[in-house]
């Protein structure tokens, strides 16, 4: 019972907060509702943890099913006419196409299937759950606290735009709402209509500014997540047609691949949109004219994470099967890709968002492979991915109010202008390539699960590649930040106390995390795994230990600096002989002065997006169609 | 399993190993040049007097970061010695090498920013190959461990000769040798002024130098993994390398970056998807 409480509390308790910031008009009440709750969501989401710790899968059947999924039904059917009418208004049939599709499709499930299907336990908990809450829990309430400084900031130097503030800490706290609805949910109807209010809640956040680009960003975000959603929605109707009655994820997972695989790839698919693989990445990158936080949501907690959460969890099905390779596949080449084109981009922004796209390649990948090796590279990649890269958007966050600008060449010398947050930055970025932090963990525990299996090689073959050019677009990067440019000042002055805290803290996380790690795997992804697969995978003790050494001998080094020692001789940069003034000006022909100025490589005519992405696009399409078409053929065969 | 009196054999013989090397290399160039050459212990002499000049730098954060390369390198290549993990060797060596970039970001000159950016080409070109040849020896000795792969009976260069030939070509990137010392080279007739390290002098300069001593002992190791079924020939393998390198060094030109990467990524590409699928069905479908 308590258990029941506790999760409807995580599910419940951010809507009323979301209600009250709907109506909260003032800053300062704002700023009180949103600190509190996002305390509490933690707290609470912690406590889950501890409460339900080394107690394996919980199922919760206490919830009145009947009242809870018709009133589920009537809130889908009532945001269906919402899309329905704002689809018209401007004139995007295609988004009027899908959901008139998808609302036709559910309901004729309602009325057909739905009273002949009942599901024993609606929501329940395991360690992956567990997991999922913490990060939604902790992260997603961290950026909430860090959107009260940036949106007040925001508005500040956007006068133009109306100030909708209670509206979007609002739909903020939906969004955090619904993904803890997602990762409670047994019950696959429920599964679908969370997943739904993602989608709904992220499109409503990307056209916040309601600027021309925006309202066209958000919609193409929709209309691809609502192809996931028909697919979902198809997936659901196969289900009740040929699948006795299983409308559970526990039922689901026992029910064997040959009732289960055809279902399997459909929400698989919704997976692969929800996560902006390609052919749908597109909708992430345009995401980014959403102001800041709204990214930072998306990106680690949120949304994406909602895609690969379904992945995982559905990946003991795609094991050794044919489609469970072409996911993997398409995750794996998304990896390649993405990371390609992050190298051609120069703005902030959007490098982070190719990185996203590539490392939910890579979950996506692992997952498609669905061995316990694999999936406990999956699982630490979801957790790691999350702390830094939220710490990487948020601080880039800050960093735009101050020069105005997400261009990372306008970055350079970062670390005198505003060290604080350049060191933020430079952990983050660190976060995400280098040894012995969790990404790079996680992604030799890919290497490991890849080569394990049958083909295997492949897959090994294409993570080094992306993982190569993943050095390079992070490090020219983290170079830029960390060059010292000799005319700069700091301008950092005093940063905002709640965008502090929370960057701060994720900080804070990341190197925690990484320290704990081997806790983390054997306290919550051991019993997962050994739940689900019958084996564990570790790193050996040996290793561990190494790992450990590397991470204090990152933390001690710099303190080195903080020891005194004789001032060195210092001269000028190396000029070519030219004479240089102390702020690297120096006069060119004619006697013009010209300032130095050092731009990063981008090497457009290899990895230009307009070269890579189209080539994505297609190959991607194919396997999908192909996994369609061979999971269809596997089906009718038996 | 880890075998720290090794690691710490490395760390103390590594550098005279290392700029002996460097020595003889420097003898071996200089007759292939008709010059007589220095002594072979001029690299010694050398580093000796960059530490006794004076530390002139930029800004202070230099020194910060050659000190940094220079930790990681020798915690990478006694990793490597105390049989670990060879994946987290490699991980190491790109820490260590991401210091060496930072350094010359962090001194924001021209040159040094080039040269950094040049370093970030190459480390891309490489790292496939090495990160795949790992991956090779590991398919083929079932195991990461370097101790068990060095101490494996069969010969693993039999097993994976499109993985060593792959190695080899990315070896003459990591030993800065012509024609991909692209970065920085060792030659003035390549470049005057000296790209990565354009900025860094006296002291730090010359820790600099003992790292890449470091690094040559490290990667010869590497080396002798495909030949560890017999140490005889292991140790005449690795010299025969060595020798090929100076040789490719000497009658090659710096290439373009972009020859560089493209070639060692095609060959990467072919000689481990060829290579690894030979052994996978050879050994029946097993992974």
């Amino acid at each position: 019972m308590q258990l029941a409480q506790l999760l409807i509390f995580l599910i419940l308790f951010p809507l009323i907060a979301a209600f009250f910031l709907f109506l909260a008009k003032k800053d300062l009440e704002r700023a009180w509702i949103v600190k509190l709750s996002a305390l509490a969501i933690a707290i609470v989401s912690v406590y889950l943890l501890i409460s339900t710790y080394n107690k394996g899968a919980l199922l919760v059947s206490l919830i009145p099913a009947e009242p809870t999924g018709m009133l589920m039904f009537i809130l889908e059917m009532l945001i269906a006419l919402a899309i329905l009418y704002l689809g018209i208004v401007h004139k995007r049939w295609l988004v009027v196409a899908l959901i008139l599709v998808q609302s036709v499709a559910m309901l004729y499930f309602e009325l057909v299937y739905s009273h002949a299907i009942h599901v024993e336990s609606n929501l329940f908990i395991d360690e992956f759950s567990n997991i999922m809450a913490l990060i939604v829990g902790i992260i997603g309430s961290l950026i909430c606290v860090y959107s009260l400084g940036y949106m007040k900031f925001f508005h500040k130097s956007h006068p133009e735009m109306p100030d909708r503030q209670p509206w979007f800490f609002a739909v903020m706290f939906v969004f955090i709402a619904a993904m803890f609805g997602l990762v409670f949910s047994n019950n696959i109807i429920w599964v679908y209509f969370f997943w739904e209010v993602t989608t709904l809640c992220s499109f409503l956040l990307i056209g916040y500014t309601k600027t021309e680009e925006a309202t066209t960003n958000a919609f193409n975000a929709l209309w691809m997540n609502l192809l996931g959603g028909v697919a979902f929605a198809g997936a659901i109707i196969y289900l009740a047609m040929f699948g006795n009655g299983i409308m559970g994820l526990d039922a689901l997972l026992a029910s064997g691949k040959v009732i289960a695989l055809i279902p399997a790839a459909l929400i698989g698919f919704a997976g692969l949109t929800k996560a902006a693989q390609l052919p749908f990445s597109s909708w992430l990158v345009g995401a980014m004219v959403a102001p800041t936080p709204v990214s930072a949501l998306l990106h680690s907690s949120t949304m994406v994470k909602a895609g690969v959460y379904i992945l995982v969890r559905l990946a003991p099905i795609f094991q050794a099967t044919f489609t469970g390779y072409m996911l993997a596949m398409v995750g794996a080449l998304t990896f390649l890709i993405a990371s390609g084109i992050a190298i051609s981009q120069s703005n902030a922004k959007r490098v982070l968002a190719y990185s996203t796209i590539a490392n939910l390649g890579l979950i996506v990948a692992c997952a498609g492979i669905g061995t316990y090796e694999a999936i406990w590279a999956a699982i630490l990649l979801i957790v790691f991915h999350a702390i830094s890269k939220s710490l990487l958007f948020l601080s880039v966050g800050t960093v735009e109010h101050r020069i105005r600008s997400r261009e990372i060449d306008d970055m350079s010398g970062l670390i005198v202008r505003m060290p604080k947050i350049a060191a933020m930055m430079v952990i983050g970025i660190a976060g995400m390539f280098l040894a012995p932090f969790g990404m790079l963990i996680s992604k030799w525990a890919a290497i490991r699960a890849f080569i394990d299996v049958p083909y295997g090689f492949l897959f090994v073959i294409i993570l080094a590649f992306g993982s190569a050019m993943t050095v390079f677009f992070w490090a020219k990067w983290m170079g830029k930040i960390i060059s010292v440019t000799s005319d700069s000042k700091n301008i950092e002055g005093e940063v905002d106390p709640r965008e502090w805290a929370a960057l701060v803290s994720l900080a804070g996380l990341s190197f925690i995390t990484t320290l704990v790690f081997p806790l983390l795997s054997t306290k919550l992804l051991e019993p997962f795994l050994m739940q689900n697969y019958g084996h564990v995978a570790q790193l050996s003790q040996d290793n561990i230990i190494i790992m450990i050494l590397m991470l204090l001998l990152l933390v001690i080094l710099p303190l080195s600096i903080l020891i005194p020692q004789r001032k060195h001789k210092h001269v000028a940069p190396y000029m070519g002989g030219r004479t240089t003034t102390a702020d690297m000006r120096f006069s060119g022909s004619l006697g013009v002065q010209k300032k130095t100025v050092l731009s990063n490589y981008y090497l457009h005519e290899f990895f230009g997006e307009a070269k890579l992405r189209p080539a994505g696009i297609w190959i991607c399409s194919a396997l999908i169609c192909i996994m369609f078409a061979a999971t269809a053929l596997r089906g009718v065969i038996l | 399993m880890i075998n720290i009196v090794w690691g710490i054999v490395f760390v103390l013989i590594a550098p005279v190993v290392g700029g002996l090397i460097a020595g003889i290399d420097r003898k071996i160039t200089a007759h292939m040049q008709g010059r007589v050459g220095p002594s072979i212990l001029q690299p010694f002499y050398d580093v000796g007097k960059l530490f006794e000049k004076e530390q002139t730098v930029v800004n202070e954060t230099q020194t910060f970061y050659a000190i940094c390369y220079i930790i990681f390198m020798i915690f990478t290549g006694a990793l490597f010695f105390a049989s670990g993990d060879l994946l987290l060797v490699i991980f190491a060596l790109t820490l260590a090498q991401i210091f060496l970039v930072l350094g010359a970001f962090a001194a924001n000159s021209p040159y040094s920013y080039v040269g950094a950016e040049r370093e970030l080409l190459q480390i891309m070109a490489y790292e496939p190959m090495v990160i795949l040849t790992a991956v090779g020896l590991f398919v083929a000795t079932k195991s990461f461990n370097v101790n068990e792969i060095a101490a494996t009976t069969t010969p693993l260069i039999l097993l994976l000769p499109g993985i060593f030939l792959g190695f080899l070509y990315v070896l003459t990137i990591k030993l800065r040798k012509s024609p991909f010392d692209i970065s920085t080279s060792h030659h003035a007739h390549q470049e005057i002024v000296k790209g990565v390290t354009t900025e860094y002098s006296g002291p730090s300069l010359g820790l600099i130098e003992i790292t890449h001593w470091y690094e040559t002992v490290f990667l010869l190791g590497f080396v002798y993994l495909f030949f560890g079924f017999n140490p005889l020939i292991g140790v005449a393998a690795v010299i025969v390398i060595y020798l090929l390198e100076i040789l490719i060094d000497n009658t090659n030109a710096r290439v373009k970056w972009q020859f560089m990467v493209k070639s060692s990524w095609l060959i990467a590409a072919v000689v481990s998807v060829v290579n690894l699928a030979a052994l996978y069905f050879l050994s029946g479908g097993v992974p």
